[in-house]
């Protein structure tokens, strides 16, 4: 049998096993490719997760101390200032002195250092909330440095320590027998601003810090994407001077973010003289980045609603103005607002332009207007990964988890907004 | 809906106007990276003992904080800057252009920069010249006549018989870093200047024995590591052949990783850094503007904290926080400057 005398049909019956097996390779790439992305998932928020999770937890050290108001110099009638002046720091010395009965001021100076430096903080805010507990004997759960911290949590058990020598492990493993030595949720870490203290370090300052750089964002950005978007799309006459601003949009939005840090410091913070370091000119740098994603994702919305329906209105008698704000901006609003929540997002993860306009800064005091200086998470997580201290590590990691936690939670928020108000034709 | 957006956006209009001319009320602090753990801590300190905000520590480097600090006199520029080396001519100049003149200097202690491996690692003993050798882009031919070479050198037993035939592989800082600067100026140069020909070189081509003695090798056995000393504490833990330079705070804090080198026979520890002895370390410094003492709440009494003995002193906090503290009369010198606040001499 020759090749030419083959019919179609085994022509095609003879290709067909090859053909199968190209589309069974190409199906096996694809499941590769996404196991592969997945995997890549699995391993990141595994090692995060392995390596944060532990920062929501701290140790403490139970114990019952006398609030001695004779050695604190204070009354009941003591004023806030008196009570900040006092000597807590003493006190809490004083009774781990006691306690233990070190051995020269070495050993005391050893002692002391298990010790939180936030522990004496403690006493004095509860004081200054209760002053009828002056003189009463109470118990606490004093912080333990965070030294103490990572030993108790990680170490203890394992040979070595860099840290802690073998008379503090003493100690502290005495401690851990009496039951003394435990670990609690570490609440500080949702409460507390930046600290260089790794036990007292919190993100409160730079969650309020973005929520209000966010806010600054959001309010520029919406109502002049969207005006931008509507007037493009319905209003502007197409020629030569809107098709090249549509080009510069979609431009803008491809433009490395740190060229926008580089626009704000030298417009808002030098020709204006805005403040460095506030959520205010963080919120002005980031509504540059994120207006060309929320024009561009607005105009689509706009572009989705059928011209039959603005048709439909303008042979009714409504004006141009009408059919934009009745019909077409109320349909196109789920997408514009998804948009904007991703536009949003990616601002959210944003640090590059920051860098350049002041807000990569050690900010302890939790911001309460646009106008303090503050800092986001996104840096926060930047600043505790370069910090020495050990304990950082994992405040940087929950730290982590905390930002992630957000960004799921604002892109279901895009999902879900999608879902239920999108309408098809 | 809209109405609310659109007096959002008319109120921070407003806003951007008024906070341009609203008082600063706390201290603006920027600078070097390495001196903003310290400086931090005492911000801290201060923000919770006294009545006044807690400052605010930006890190831009040293370099990028001078510059920031000589952009003028007004509360949109900051108050004080972190340097980990002493502020050149250049920016002086710069500062008095812009009309900033009286600058207090306050040196407040030594960093010292180590030189480490892996702690599961064979522990090391170099010299100056032999961390010059292994590193320098430029080194001495090894026939003795006095011409430079491309670094021809592999291994550590290449460069000193007494070393490891161990691969030269190091991680460091980039060029922009203070850390690199001072590892530069202190180590290769230390190094550089122990062959004759080259020590000779400084008064006839002083840019040529810059060259020579600060250029580090780019063939790979030099590997950038970025700012992040914590990574290359990791990757050294990972790579037990591999050295790594970075800060004595870090070298510290994770003793049980990592193992500082001996150099010319010091180890690095706080006492040999302290009294001098151990060959590469800096000193840190920041820099006052004199002009906003008095306008901007605080700064003497920040001024005050941070030369307290309680921070700068020998069982200070900031000595807990891996700064070795000035000796007694260098001490007493900058406690008494800025008692007085002395601004530093004009040249």
């Amino acid at each position: 049998m020759t090749k030419s005398s083959m019919t179609t049909r085994e022509k095609v019956e003879k290709s067909m096993k090859r053909r199968r097996a190209a589309e069974q390779r190409f199906r096996m790439y694809g499941v590769a490719s996404v196991l592969f992305g997945l995997l890549c998932l699995v391993v990141l928020f595994g090692d995060i997760l392995s390596k944060g999770t532990s920062a929501f937890s701290q140790t403490v050290i139970e114990t019952s101390i006398t609030l001695d108001a004779d050695y604190l110099g204070l009354d009941k009638n003591a004023d806030d200032q008196q009570v900040r002046l006092a000597n807590f720091e003493g006190l809490i010395k004083q009774h781990f002195k006691d306690m233990v009965q070190p051995d020269g001021r070495k050993e005391r100076r050893q002692l002391y250092s298990l010790v939180s430096a936030g522990a004496s903080w403690q006493l004095q805010n509860m004081v200054l909330n209760d002053r009828s507990l002056l003189g009463q004997t109470i118990e606490v759960a004093l912080i333990a440095d965070d030294d103490v911290d990572q030993w108790f949590k990680h170490d203890r058990g394992h040979a070595h320590n860099a840290m802690l020598n073998e008379t503090q492990i003493g100690w502290l493993e005495q401690w851990a027998e009496q039951g003394i030595l435990k670990t609690r949720f570490n609440t500080l870490f949702f409460v507390n601003g930046d600290s260089r203290e790794p036990e007292l370090a919190g993100i409160r300052g730079a969650i309020t810090g973005t929520f209000l750089t966010l806010l600054v964002t959001f309010l520029l950005s919406f109502p002049i994407g969207v005006a931008a978007a509507i007037y493009l799309e319905e209003f502007a006459p197409k020629n030569k001077i809107t098709e090249f601003v549509e080009i510069n949009i979609n431009n803008l939005a491809a433009v490395p973010s740190i060229t926008f840090g580089l626009l704000g410091l030298a417009i808002f913070i030098n020709i204006f003289g805005v403040a460095r370091s506030t959520p205010l000119v963080g919120g002005l740098v980031l509504t540059l980045m994120t207006l060309p994603t929320i024009i561009i994702s607005g105009r689509a919305a706009i572009k989705a609603v059928p011209p039959s329906i603005r048709e439909a209105a303008l042979g009714l008698g409504a004006s141009r103005v009408q059919v934009v704000f009745h019909h077409v901006l109320p349909l196109a609003l789920p997408g514009m607002l998804t948009g904007t929540i991703i536009g949003m997002a990616q601002a959210l993860g944003e640090t590059a332009p920051l860098l350049m306009i002041g807000m990569v800064a050690f900010v302890v005091d939790v911001p309460a207007f646009i106008s303090d200086p503050s800092t986001v998470l996104p840096v926060q997580i930047f600043l505790w990964s370069d910090s020495p201290e050990r304990a950082f590590t994992e405040r940087t990691s929950g730290a982590i988890i905390v930002l992630l936690g957000f960004l799921v939670i604002m892109n279901t928020a895009a999902v879900m907004l999608r879902r239920r108000l999108e309408r098809r034709w | 809906m809209k109405k609310a957006l659109l007096t959002g956006a008319a109120l921070l209009a407003s806003m951007v106007g008024v906070s341009a001319h609203a008082e600063r009320d706390y201290i603006s602090i920027v600078g070097s990276s390495t001196v903003y753990p310290f400086s931090t801590v005492v911000a801290e300190r201060f923000g919770k003992s006294t009545d006044f905000r807690t400052p605010k520590v930006e890190s831009t480097g040293s370099g990028g904080g001078l510059k920031l600090f000589c952009n003028g006199v007004g509360d949109a520029t900051p108050d004080i800057t972190n340097a980990s080396r002493a502020i050149k001519q250049s920016e002086i100049d710069l500062c008095a252009k812009n009309g900033v003149t009286d600058i207090i200097e306050v040196t407040i202690g030594f960093d010292g920069i180590s030189f480490a491996n892996s702690a599961a690692a064979k522990h090391m003993d170099v010299t100056l010249r032999d961390l010059y050798l292994a590193l320098a882009k430029m080194v001495p031919a090894q026939d003795g006549s006095e011409t430079l070479i491309a670094n021809p050198y592999k291994t550590w037993k290449d460069v000193n018989p007494v070393l490891p035939a161990t691969k030269i592989e190091v991680l460091g800082p980039p060029p922009t870093s203070g850390t690199r600067d001072a590892f530069a100026e202190l180590a290769m140069e230390g190094g550089c200047k122990t062959f004759p020909f080259i020590k000779a070189m400084k008064s006839a081509d002083k840019n040529k024995y810059k060259a020579v003695c600060h250029g580090i090798r780019e063939d790979g056995a030099y590997v950038e590591a970025g700012e992040n000393d914590n990574l290359i504490v990791q990757k050294l833990v990972a790579n037990p052949d591999a050295f790594g330079i970075f800060g004595f705070s870090f070298l510290e804090q994770n003793s049980d990783k990592v193992q500082g080198a001996a150099v010319n026979g010091k180890l690095p520890t706080f006492d040999n850094i302290a009294d001098g002895s151990y060959p590469i370390s800096r000193s840190l410094y920041f820099y006052v503007k004199k002009a906003h003492i008095g306008v901007i709440p605080g700064i003497e009494e920040y001024l005050a904290e941070f030369t307290s003995e309680r921070a700068m002193g020998e069982d200070g906090y900031l000595a807990d926080k891996g700064m070795i503290p000035l000796t007694e009369d260098a001490y007493a010198d900058v406690v008494k400057r800025v008692k007085n606040l002395t601004p530093m001499a004009v040249k």
